[in-house]
């Protein structure tokens, strides 16, 4: 059945301060059916999560259990890592799951590692979250000294091991190779793919990177099945989505929500409307690395794939006329991505908003490739001259050109993360940008 | 000069050694570590980390210059990381910004004996925005005029960074 407003599956435990602790978990059900888990088969596991269409929370949403079964058959060590690294803008839920779950994502690993046959595994947090890193720290020492985890994990002869690893400033770190290296004690570079982590990653070997969210949605899967978690959800994505609402709506707010609810319903339903009275002008869907979605998108739901294929979003281009390509004619219209939504009314200043998220990825660009290095220190410059009333004729087609000479030419979605916003808010907000620059010609002639 | 670790730091340096193949992973532990006991990472602390983990200074310097959490320079006791991405930006962050500015005597970037404060990225409290962290403290839904008192308070009641390692 699908899920309604108010369904929980991974935030059941949010505003209980007792289920935080160990002792509280197991009251509230929690690690009652890991001895069930850990005798299942491990590709049994692996099936039952295939069949969940669970998919990736963290930004891409590709099938966890399909990335699962990447790892080859014969791996003599393999590991899994927890990204929760969670840093793009607009995105606040892997920190309160973390905060209010953290047996939760620890139950989840544990049997993640035995569908993985992974022994020795992470969890990367950031190093800003504090907080949290000390709340991992407590509950994974807990875990240990009850027995799940360690040598022999419930007497089942089983070694599962977690460790959990700090960061220490790098929003890059987010992107998973970028986080291996990081893990190995590197600096937080992205690695070129092939050989993707599934096959060779952390210390060289077959190593799966999942979301908080998503391992956190396992042992759900476990416990009602694959079909069940599959029914929740809307076409090729299983189970709930937890978005994150902020910016100028009534309610801001983390909330666990069905699929197929539209950013309207999001808004309006959940959140009590646009602030002061006023109409949303741009509404980022997925964290501000992916295209914003104008007034009249509102009613796609938040799923996956209604993002990037729903007609009624429109396509993203470079300049009128010529739609961005994503390969093979492929086009953009947007994505799901870490479920960041934030809600831009019409009193705001859309160049100065662009500005701010062009500076943010200038400042993160890792300096490995030349085109985002530079081109994202370009995007920034420019938009800020616009934003500062002092834009030139023909930068809003710079900044198209830039962002165009980016995307698709880089290691990591670093790149594209500053491109497809860029473009997408010229697509749908090019008169903002002019009005801007005509009113700075005006005072100049003036 | 050369810098030591206290015994307590030697003793979980040894044991996080032990949850990986090799000494190198350690190193971002040890430089949280050496940041604790020395402050900040001087080139002494650097050698220090170098040296108990048997890598090249090199490649140190590499990973502390890196991630933007180690500092190289002194700074304060704590640590005020306010954010002013999108969604603070979108409710006033920067007013909250410089209404710390003002009351610290102090520009974004700048430290006195007591306070570092640092123009953030997002933190990931983007629904109570405008939102800062301080060490194990998150201060969200900031209004500029509460400014004045959540400085007097974190000064009676401190969260420095280095209290979480």
């Amino acid at each position: 059945m699908p899920a309604e407003i108010g369904t929980r599956v991974v935030t059941t435990r949010f505003g209980n301060q007792d289920a935080r602790t160990l002792a509280g978990y197991e009251r509230t059900g929690g690690y009652a059916l890991l001895r069930k888990a850990l005798a299942m088969r491990p590709e049994d596991i692996t099936n039952e999560v295939k069949a969940s269409n669970l998919r990736g929370r963290g930004g891409a949403g590709f099938a966890t259990g399909v990335k699962w079964g990447f790892v080859p058959k014969d791996a003599k060590a393999v590991h899994l890592v927890c990204n929760a690294d969670e840093s793009e803008p607009g995105t606040c839920k892997d920190r309160e799951l973390i905060f209010w779950d953290p047996h939760l994502l620890i139950e989840g690993m544990i049997i993640a590692a035995h569908a993985l046959r992974a022994v020795h595994n992470y969890i990367y947090i950031r190093g800003e979250m504090m907080r949290e890193y000390a709340v991992l720290q407590k509950a994974v020492t807990e875990a240990y000294a009850r027995g799940y985890l360690g040598k022999n994990v419930l007497g089942t002869g089983l070694e599962i091991h977690l460790t959990v690893h700090r960061g220490a400033g790098a929003y890059i770190c987010g992107e998973e190779t970028a986080l291996l290296n990081s893990l190995e004690g590197l600096r937080g570079q992205p690695r070129l793919k092939p050989p993707f982590p599934a096959v060779k990653g952390l210390f060289g070997n077959p190593t799966i990177v999942n979301n908080v969210e998503t391992l956190m949605n396992v042992p759900a899967i476990i416990d009602k099945g694959g079909a069940w978690f599959n029914a929740l959800g809307m076409g090729r994505s299983g189970g709930t989505r937890i978005v994150c609402v902020s910016g100028h709506v009534n309610k801001p707010g983390v909330f666990e929500l069905p699929m197929g609810i539209t950013f309207r319903q999001i808004i309006d339903d959940v959140c009590g409307g646009v602030w002061k009275g006023r109409r949303a002008k741009a509404v980022i869907p997925g964290g501000v690395s992916m295209p914003p979605l104008d007034e009249s998108e509102l009613d796609v739901p938040c799923e996956f794939d209604a993002l990037q294929t729903d007609e009624r979003i429109k396509p993203v281009m470079v300049r009128p006329g010529q739609p961005f390509d994503l390969g093979g004619g492929r086009q953009l219209r947007t994505m799901a991505g870490s479920g960041g939504i934030v809600v831009l009314d019409d009193a705001t200043d859309l160049p100065r908003a662009t500005w701010r998220i062009m500076k943010f990825f200038a400042h993160e660009s890792c300096g490995q490739c030349t085109p985002c290095r530079e081109g994202t220190g370009w995007l920034e410059k420019v938009t800020r001259r616009i934003a500062d009333g002092r834009g030139k004729d023909g930068d809003v087609d710079l900044l198209a050109s830039i962002a165009h000479g980016i995307a698709g030419n880089t290691i990591c979605a670093l790149g594209d993360a500053a491109a497809w916003p860029m473009l997408g808010f010229l697509t749908k907000f090019r008169a903002d940008f002019e009005a801007k620059i005509a009113a700075a010609r005006k005072g100049k002639a003036a | 000069m050369s810098l030591e670790f206290s015994a307590d730091a030697q003793k979980k340096i040894a044991a996080a050694c032990e949850r990986y193949p090799t000494k190198q992973p350690v190193v971002m532990f040890a430089l949280h570590l050496a940041q604790k006991e020395h402050g900040h990472l001087s080139d002494d602390a650097l050698r220090l980390v170098a040296r108990t983990l048997d890598l090249p200074y090199a490649h140190v310097y590499g990973v502390a210059t890196f991630y933007t959490m180690y500092r190289r320079e002194p700074g304060g006791r704590q640590t005020i990381r306010m954010c002013t991405n999108i969604s603070c930006m979108l409710r006033d962050g920067y007013a909250v910004l410089e209404a710390f500015e003002r009351k610290l005597g102090l520009q974004r970037g700048e430290s006195n004996a007591e306070f570092t404060l640092v123009e953030e990225e997002c933190i990931a409290a983007c629904a109570n925005a405008p939102c800062a962290v301080v060490g194990t403290e998150y201060l969200l839904d900031i209004k500029p005029e509460q400014v004045g008192e959540i400085v007097e308070r974190l000064k009676a009641n401190p969260h420095p960074e280095s209290e979480v390692v």
